[in-house]
Formats: C-alpha cells, structure tokens, sequence
C-alpha cells in the first residue's frame, strides 16, 4: 500500500495498468471503457427535454458506466487523501513558459489561482473552468468519445474514426496551448 | 449519421446484474488511484505535454494503447467471453465523413487544453479535492445538452 500510493507511478506502470481498463471491462460485461458517454447518460437522466438524443433507457446501457464515474470520484479522493502531497515534478522548461504567462502557484495537482472557487469569476478562471468544461462536453459528445473512448479503446480496436478524433484533439489541444492560454491567463 | 451514437448505446445495452454493479464501483475506484497516481489528471502535467516539454504523457498514452489494443487482439484470436459467458463485441465506429471525429475532437481539444482534464479527470479532481471542477463538470453537461439540442443541425 505504501508503495502504491506515495508518489507518482512511472510511466510504464502507469500506461499499461491504464491500457488494462479496456479488457478488464469487456470481459467483465463486454463493456466499452469511455468516460464521456456518462455526459450524456447524465443529461439524459437529468433534463432530457424533448431532444431525440437523450431519450433512451440511461439506466439500461449507462448505469454501469455511471456507476464506475463515481469509483472514480472515491479513487480520486482516496489517492490523494493517502498519498503525499506533492508537487507534480513537471519539467523546468514547462515551469518557465507558465510562469511566463503568470502562473506562479506550482503545489497540488492544478494551479490554485485559476482553479479555486475565488478564481472562478476572473477571466483566467471563468475561460479556464466554465468555458473549457463547456467545449469538453460540447466536443466529446459530438465527436462521440474522448481521451479513453477514442485514444485508448478506440485506437486499441484499430478504429479510423479514432485517430481522426485523437488528431482533433492534439489539434485543438496545440492551438490553444499557443495561441489561447497567452490572451486570457 | 442520427443514429451512430444511438447503436452503440444499444448495442452496449445488456443487461447488468447487480452483484457485477459493485464490481463496475471497484474499477472505477482503480482507474480514479490511477489518474492521480498517474498524474495524468494534472493541469501542469497537460501543459507539458502540449508543449513538447517531456515524453511522459506521450508514453502514458502509448504504452496504454498497446496495452489495450494487445490485449484486445487476444480477446478476439482467443474468442473469449464474458466472465457470464456472452460474446464479446466491440461496434465498429462508423467514420463517414469524419466531420463528427476532426470537429468534435478540435472542441474538445481546445477544452482539454483549457481545463487541463479530460472528462475522466473532471471528476477525478473532485475527488482530489479541486471542488471548483463541479462546476467544470456542470458546463461539460450543458455543453453536451447544448450537443443533443443542436445534433439534427450539425453535419457529421
């Protein structure tokens, strides 16, 4: 246990253990590991309206998914909780280009003064958090997957539909990196 | 093209006993030690990775898909079921025209970059304790509603 949870995992236990989800999941239930389906399996519980789109059985093919969000949310908590804290060890060459666009804060696992409840209302942290969650659920749910249904599970099955997503989003991901963060942070 | 999401909801749509519910809650407690563990759910950690600045992201995602893409190559050549002995099927996504995939995967990289997470990560950093991310969680939802209301409009 003390192994597990002080410090970070190295890349090659993280990677693989992640890659692992894929299988575990179908051939627990010949489920399809992806997250952001849970977006959509939340409006559909929620507020489904009218809209075609949210208007099938969520309980039926999202329970399971919605139900291994929340394990989510408890290992999020436990890791840390557990874990020490620490400063994410990024590189001196990341250090100096945010700190270049005023990001000064470099504890916990994102900068606090764009990601608290007291940053919520300024440009960085309304762009950042309100903005930036809205184009992640707008985008995942009309390309249909995100990071784990289409990078991982997607490209894992050899799906071309994915790698068009995956490019997508190291598209998008560049452009706002280095045209974006530098207007608003 | 209005009914590609809907398939793979219902062909994904068995049944799940209850007992497999508690076992579904574990996973997701696995994958959520694993994103912190990781480092992936980290904003700097993004940030570096979209700035060329270290291999490690590029070797999470990598070796995660390797990983998967093996192991989802044994499942087939082996023919093996579920653990309740039901085939085991992965839908083909369907490409089309791809504008669905290049568009959609364009907003949510921009997203990604500007919230430093993934869906996944969204609700990982709750429980990190970045309780702010509720309310990133909160506009993911209206932005997927926003998603459904516009669908019978948007080309894919």
């Amino acid at each position: 246990m003390n192994t597990l949870f002080s410090g970070t995992w190295p890349w090659y236990i993280a990677g693989p253990v992640i890659g692992l989800f894929v299988p575990a999941l179908l051939l627990l239930g010949n489920k399809v590991f992806g997250v952001s389906s849970n977006l959509r399996h939340l409006c559909a519980a929620i507020v489904p309206g009218r809209i075609t789109y949210f208007r099938y059985d969520w309980k039926q093919s999202g329970l399971w998914n919605l139900v291994f969000l929340a394990g989510m949310v408890i290992g999020g908590f436990l890791a840390s909780y557990w874990g020490h804290a620490q400063d994410i060890a990024i590189s001196n060459h990341t250090r100096f280009a945010l700190a270049k666009l005023g990001v000064h804060d470099f504890s916990g696992v994102a900068p606090r003064e764009i990601f608290s409840w007291h940053a919520l209302f300024t440009v960085r942290g309304f762009v950042s958090i309100i903005v930036g969650g809205f184009l992640v659920g707008f985008g995942t749910a009309y390309a249909g997957g995100c990071t784990s249904g289409h990078a991982i599970s997607g490209l894992a099955a050899l799906q071309p539909a994915s790698l068009v997503a995956t490019i997508g989003f190291f598209a998008g991901g560049l452009l706002a990196t280095y045209f974006l963060l530098p207007l608003f942070l | 093209m209005a009914t590609a999401a809907t398939t793979i909801d219902q062909e994904n749509a068995q049944p799940v006993r209850p007992a497999h519910l508690f076992l579904y809650l574990l996973f997701g407690i696995a994958f959520g030690i694993t994103l912190t563990k990781s480092e992936v759910a980290s904003w700097f950690r993004i940030q570096e990775m979209f700035r060329f600045q270290s291999p490690r992201m590029y070797e999470i995602i990598a070796s995660a898909v390797v990983t998967a893409a093996v192991s989802v190559a044994l499942i087939k050549r082996l023919g093996l079921k579920t653990v309740t002995d039901e085939p085991i099927s992965i839908a083909p996504k369907t490409l089309g025209a791809g504008i669905r995939y290049a568009v959609g995967g364009f907003l949510f990289g921009i997203g990604w970059a500007l919230t430093g997470a993934c869906p996944g990560p969204l609700f990982v950093l709750v429980g990190n304790g970045v309780t702010v991310m509720l309310i990133g969680i909160l506009s993911a939802l209206v932005g997927t509603w926003f998603y459904g209301f516009l669908r019978p409009r948007l080309p894919h």
